[in-house]
């Protein structure tokens, strides 16, 4: 498949192109709808679609004005700041305690491994309406004893509740890839250095975390965009003053639909851009560090 | 035999190893621990106890308990509305609920089973509270000392409470009522009554017994409890009173709860009200997960939902035939993807796999926005179509807020889903096998089908359940674009948690909705394994 040879009948050549053309197609429908929605986001008008001066390239059809709003009305700049606020603390938290876990989980003798194994995933194996409708019951629960018994405010405890909940569907994550990881960890290595003298702590943070931690910084990429693109969960645990960005989106989209969102739309594909190279990155270093091909 | 082997501390070997392999387990659990304890506590308990929910029905037994008690024989057979005990019973509930304002949770609860009962219970919650009052008025002039709160406290508490009462300083929280032990015995409707009274005065009101004269309900059940038990011998001071007042009881005007009842609703002298009641009076029940199933919990058995209100079935099998779909779609659109991918030298693959991986990143509000956008009326899609001339301008296609729209949306949405496994399944299938069929004689259909195909399987089954255990139980897409026919079973708990408040048919719904899940992860868990899922290729 991967070249013609040149002893292909017409037939074989029809089809070698045809099947192109199909997948060609294919990932045009994978990407276009992406795509699309960046020329429209510069549009002057306040429409959805591409307008007669916009497809004469005239630069009248074309503005900054959606960002402008974006990043001047407070109805966007709140829920940004507040998923800059969550989503980090979110992936801290996964990172740390999954980290941790994946690395008992990778030791030669686990008890339970397998049902560990089952609990730790299944934030991500459960329909989130499910995980939803059950941590709703829950925070809103611990909510009113850490408001009530630990005096704390009510916006604080807002933000402790979605962060929680947030770190939890990010966990399988930073589980799965980790645990990827640490398969290809050379295990002489820890015990080398428990050999010259080296503490467990020293061990860990000198010679085994250097090692695994494009798997670590992966998980929590993953984690991060996890928390950064959640809308059922946040919806549900979170109070008017935890809007996310994709809460704003939701509502936007669910009630009167503004061209900003488009705007939005843009700048969030450019962080997801900006995070894929990243992974891709890491997937190579990693796969060099372990002399696999370098891709 | 040769000596037992020991390690260079001194001690047997076997047992040193031993020892060395607990520590390392002990060890391994330390650090998942935290992890564990944490998903534990903030997701597979509120899970449970969510689920829990869906047989959950303790709210009649604990609003009501004595009409519960008293419905316990009734036989709507023998006498098509309870007895006047039954309805004493029921006021005596009702006071309590109204004060603690649970007869409207009451009501709504009871709605969910039979239509009418939420105002019936509203309705009649204004006017419980003169219930009995004929009967307090009567005491009352029989000796002023019933009106008198301190009577009542004298009579009902237990020595120790107004010992604590009486040495309160009046800083913070009055001291909890405690009902004297005898009294129970006595006077067990009135000692069971003022129970309530005091404590709902004390936490609703934060006002003390000693200061408040009881409901008229007391009243009534101390008459009740005084005709049942003439020769009552009550021990202390108020015994005289009660003693006193026996013998005047014959010349009280008695007075019908029932038509009191009767008169704030006629809702009351149905059959269908009170055997709604008995019906869902047990504290768990099978009701929500028959409703989930559009079966309804009658009197007289278990039965169908009317015609009109069959909607779960319905939707149940549409999230289905919608997932099946979205993931037919996937294999169609993936399968030719991943053949290219898998089958094109690395740098090239490379390029075409961020196509793949981008749309995989890229926040789901967004890929969302995207088509809600396109597929519009007078979004690009319709404008392209009409430049065309392929469809006329005042006929524009529907795409959006119905069903296609969800398939469309979908299948873009979890196509990644679809192509990164099968993908990786294609990778480790030798080109060599294909060439060997070919130049063994078989044609290019007849060698892929036989030869390459069969071993794509295992992709197929992987990518096909992720696809579907995702398709199943999504939300935010069908809300945005799937309009009304578009709607998956998610959407319907999301409303039941948060419009409706009926969470005992979210939670069946969702235990349904769940175990399917659990159902196609144990297969994935076989067919592929946890341990094998790979994210981003």
């Amino acid at each position: 498949m991967s070249a013609l040879p040149p002893y292909a009948t017409t037939g074989q050549r029809i089809w070698y192109y045809s099947f192109r053309v199909i997948v060609g197609l294919i990932l045009f429908f994978l990407i276009a709808p992406i795509l699309i929605i960046i020329p429209l986001s510069f549009n002057a008008e306040n429409f959805f679609t591409f307008t007669p001066k916009m497809l004469a390239l005239d630069p009248e059809g074309y503005s900054l004005k959606h960002y402008r709003d974006f990043f001047s009305n407070q109805d966007w700049i709140r829920p940004l700041q507040n998923s800059l606020i969550i989503a980090p603390f979110a992936t801290i938290i996964s990172v740390s305690l999954g980290t941790l876990a994946a690395i008992g989980l990778s030791q030669s003798h686990v008890p339970f491994r397998r049902a560990i194994m089952a609990i730790l995933i299944s934030p991500m194996i459960v329909p989130l309406i499910i995980s939803a409708t059950g941590m709703f019951f829950f925070y809103s629960q611990l909510g009113l004893w850490m408001e009530d018994s630990l005096g704390l405010s009510k916006s604080l405890t807002g933000y402790i509740k979605v962060i929680l909940a947030h770190a939890a569907l990010g966990i399988p994550f930073v589980i799965i890839t980790v645990t990827a990881t640490l398969v290809g960890f050379d295990k002489s290595l820890t015990r080398a250095a428990a050999n010259m003298g080296a503490t467990p702590t020293v061990t860990f943070f000198r010679v085994q975390m250097p090692l695994i931690l494009p798997g670590v910084i992966s998980g929590g990429l993953f984690a991060f965009i996890t928390s950064f693109d959640e809308v059922v969960v946040v919806l549900f645990v979170g109070a008017a003053a935890q809007k996310t960005l994709p809460w704003q989106m939701y509502t936007g989209l669910r009630e009167q639909i503004s061209p900003t969102i488009l705007a939005v739309a843009t700048v969030l594909v450019a962080v997801s851009v900006l995070m894929l190279a990243t992974i891709e990155i890491l997937r190579r270093r990693s796969e060099r560090l372990r002399g696999m091909s370098p891709g | 035999m040769s000596e037992v082997m020991l390690a260079a501390d001194g001690r047997p070997l076997k047992a040193s190893l031993n020892r060395a392999l607990r520590r390392q387990k002990l060890r391994a659990l330390m650090l998942i621990a935290p992890l564990l304890i944490f998903i534990m506590l903030t997701f597979i308990i509120p899970i449970g106890q969510m689920l829990f929910r869906s047989v959950e029905n303790q709210i009649v037994g604990d609003t009501i308990p004595r009409t519960v008690a008293a419905l316990a024989d009734w036989d709507a057979e023998a006498e098509p509305v309870p007895g006047e005990d039954v309805f004493s019973a029921f006021a005596k509930d009702m006071m309590v609920a109204v004060e603690l304002k649970q007869h409207t949770r009451l009501g709504s609860r009871l709605n969910y089973e039979a239509s009418g009962l939420s105002s019936l219970f509203r309705k009649s919650g204004r006017r419980v509270d003169d219930m009995g009052e004929g009967y307090a008025d009567q005491f009352a002039a029989v000796d002023p000392a019933w009106a008198d709160p301190a009577t009542w406290v004298t009579l009902m508490a237990a020595p120790r409470w107004v010992e604590r009462q009486a040495a309160w300083d009046g800083e913070g929280a009055e001291p909890k009522f405690i009902l004297s032990a005898s009294i129970t015995d006595d006077l067990p409707q009135t000692a069971s009554i003022y129970a309530d009274f005091a404590r709902v005065t004390q936490s609703e009101d934060e006002e003390s017994p000693t200061e408040e004269t009881p409901w008229n309900v007391v009243y009534l059940a101390l008459f009740e409890d005084l005709t049942a038990n003439p020769d009552v011998q009550i021990a202390g001071p108020v015994g005289d009173l009660v003693a006193a007042t026996v013998p005047q009881l014959a010349a009280f005007t008695q007075e019908d709860i029932r038509a009191a009842f009767v008169a704030a609703d006629d809702g009351w002298e149905e059959t269908r009200v009170w055997k709604t009641i008995q019906t869902y009076s047990a504290p768990y029940t099978d009701g929500y997960f028959l409703n989930a199933i559009d079966l309804q919990k009658t009197p007289d058995g278990v039965a169908w939902q009317p015609e009109n209100e069959q909607i779960y079935i319905t939707l149940f099998l549409r999230t289905m035939m919608m997932s099946v779909l979205i993931t037919v779609s996937c294999i169609l659109l993936g399968y030719p993807v991943a053949w290219l991918l898998a089958n094109l030298p690395a740098r090239k693959a490379n390029m075409l796999m961020i196509l793949v991986l981008l749309p995989f990143w890229t926040s789901l509000l967004v890929r969302t926005s995207a088509w809600k956008v396109l597929l519009q009326q007078q979004g690009v899609i319709n404008d392209t179509l009409v430049w065309f001339g392929l469809v006329a301008d005042d006929n524009r296609l529907a795409l959006i807020n119905n069903a296609t729209g969800t398939i469309i949306a979908m299948t873009h949405i979890l196509l990644p889903f679809m192509i990164l496994p099968l993908y990786s399944v294609l990778k480790t299938i030798p080109p060599s096998y294909l060439r060997a069929a070919k130049s063994l004689g078989a044609t290019n259909w007849t060698a892929f089908w036989r030869v390459y195909f069969p071993q794509s399987v295992p992709g197929i089954g992987a990518g096909s359940i992720l696809v579907f255990i995702i398709a199943i139980g999504y939300y935010i897409t069908p809300e945005i674009v799937g309009g009304t026919k578009g709607v998956f079973i998610s959407n319907r708990i999301a409303y039941h948690i948060s419009t409706s408040l009926n969470w005992g048919l979210a939670a069946a719904l969702g235990a349904i909705l769940l175990a399917m899940v659990l159902l196609l992860y144990w297969a994935y868990d076989r067919i592929v394994g946890i341990d094998n899922v790979k994210l981003g290729g």
